[in-house]
């Protein structure tokens, strides 16, 4: 695509190492433009980090990416402290919001950050890339939003794609909103709901114990990947029954 | 060889055991979102443009030559739902007994000693095509379509729905199975440059629940 008019681009990065007093620091935690980061309460064990998005955005022509690098033995916990709306720009055209996180060997990452609302005539592309260790563990929550309340989404498209020691364990792409692939709302695939989410937890042990596929209810299911990992995928009316249907199925998971 | 034998592989009466599988339609009928030929049409494209584009492009891919064992994985990552995975293997082992039967080729015995539990079937489908002395296109074809007959026949099973409503749904969807093999061929020749990564993840949350709802019955009309 060639659109002319630029959107903003930024940047936001953070690392993560332990510290060798059996604790983590952060030598690393870059803003960029409208990506604030912050460090709030949270152990010496494991930092919190969190995302202030100045006011909304992305916006049309947009590209953001947020990247986090978790080395070894190191732990670190991020959160936002709103939800992101997408909102359509002045310009016409996509917008961009990239994810990178990386977690090293024996180190751990919890990324738990707010809904993804997709405002009426938005369109953004999210695109996470995770990338962890053989002996890496994460827990990530991923909430899509379709339209503030009462209002039509817009077009999002999401993809997640998960490797663990070099191999593809998961690769989901989903298309929603004015603009989307035909179905999308159909009995196939969201049939009328406005929020869908997953909930990503990666595990060593889980090679030899594989979480059992469980059902949580009608809108919600917990299943194991082929890879040290479960995946739960949860659709629900709205962002509330969304939120519950996780929490719900974390505390299972990760007691 | 001949285009008259992608006739024979994408015909419902190929016995590759696709009539035991609905294709996720089982799990919406009971769940109430089918209830007739307009809900089936809804259903079936959602289901083309997610896992009929995936299992298209993995098709595709195979008879470009792409690893089998790289695909193989590609459609594990692409099945988050393990009750689709064993569904998909199962289908790939039956295809394959009937088409080393039909089209006999060293690839295909090969592929049978790499996976004795079964490849995904779209893998499977690619080679069965390539056997066949069939294009990659005709692969994509015939992965695209499979994606909807199967729901539409087991609806009209499981509704009552009249045949002829139940073709007509795939008649109408012609168009969108065009767009859905060309963008899966374009993917696939992606993928032979540039490896599995490129090859199209679509995902339909439901079809991923329902599966799990699905296999979780006592009782049930199809496997999958």
């Amino acid at each position: 695509m060639t659109a002319a008019v630029a959107g903003v681009r930024a940047t936001a990065r953070m690392v993560a190492r332990d510290d060798g007093r059996g604790g983590t620091a952060l030598p690393v935690l870059e803003s960029d433009g409208p990506l604030a980061l912050r460090r709030t309460r949270g152990s010496g064990a494991e930092p919190r980090v969190m995302l202030v998005g100045a006011m909304s955005g992305p916006l049309g022509g947009d590209h953001f990416t947020v990247t986090a690098d978790v080395r070894e033995g190191a732990r670190l916990c991020v959160g936002s402290a709103a939800a992101t709306i997408a909102l359509p720009g002045q310009t016409k055209g996509e917008a961009r919001y990239d994810v990178r996180l990386t977690v090293a060997d024996g180190a751990e990452l919890r990324w738990l950050p707010e809904q993804l609302i997709s405002a009426g005539g938005s369109d953004l592309y999210v695109g996470t890339r995770i990338d962890l260790g053989a002996t890496a563990r994460l827990v990530l929550r991923e909430e899509q939003v379709l339209g503030r309340v009462g209002e039509e989404p817009g077009r999002l498209t999401s993809r997640l794609v998960l490797r663990v020691a070099g191999r593809t364990v998961l690769d989901q792409e989903l298309a929603c909103g004015p603009g989307a692939p035909g179905g999308w709302d159909g009995p196939a695939v969201l049939a009328g709901h406005r929020a869908v989410g997953q909930l990503l937890v990666v595990r060593p042990e889980f090679a030899e114990e594989p979480v059992p596929a469980r059902v949580l209810g009608e809108g919600a299911v917990v299943v194991p990947l082929a890879g040290p990992a479960a995946l739960v995928t949860a659709v629900a009316p709205d962002a509330l029954l969304l939120r519950r249907a996780l929490d719900a199925a974390l505390a299972a998971l990760v007691p | 060889m001949s285009r008259a034998a992608l006739l024979v592989l994408a015909d419902g009466r190929f016995p590759a055991g696709g009539h035991a599988h609905s294709g996720g339609a089982e799990a919406a009928v009971k769940a109430g979102r089918i209830t007739g030929a307009e809900s089936l049409e809804s259903f079936c494209r959602g289901r083309l443009y997610t896992a009929g584009l995936v299992s298209s492009a993995l098709a595709t891919a195979a008879v470009l030559g792409v690893d089998p064992r790289q695909l193989d994985e590609a459609a594990d990552a692409r099945t988050p739902s393990p009750a689709l995975r064993v569904a998909a293997r199962k289908l790939g082992r039956q295809l394959l007994r009937a088409a080393r039967a039909t089209w006999p080729s060293p690839e295909l015995d090969a592929l049978a000693g790499q996976f004795p539990k079964g490849a995904h079937q779209p893998v499977v489908l690619g080679l069965t095509a390539r056997a066949a002395g069939l294009e990659p296109v005709d692969a994509a074809y015939c992965a695209a379509y499979e994606s909807v007959s199967g729901p539409a026949s087991a609806t009209v099973r499981l509704l009552s729905l009249d045949p002829f409503d139940a073709t007509a749904v795939l008649a109408r969807l012609a168009p969108e199975l065009d767009r859905v093999a060309t963008r899966a061929v374009e993917a696939a020749r992606t993928a032979v440059e540039e490896g599995v990564d490129a090859l199209p993840s679509a995902s339909a949350p439901l079809l991923e629940i329902g599966a799990e709802l699905h296999a979780a019955w006592p009782v049930r009309l199809f496997a999958s």
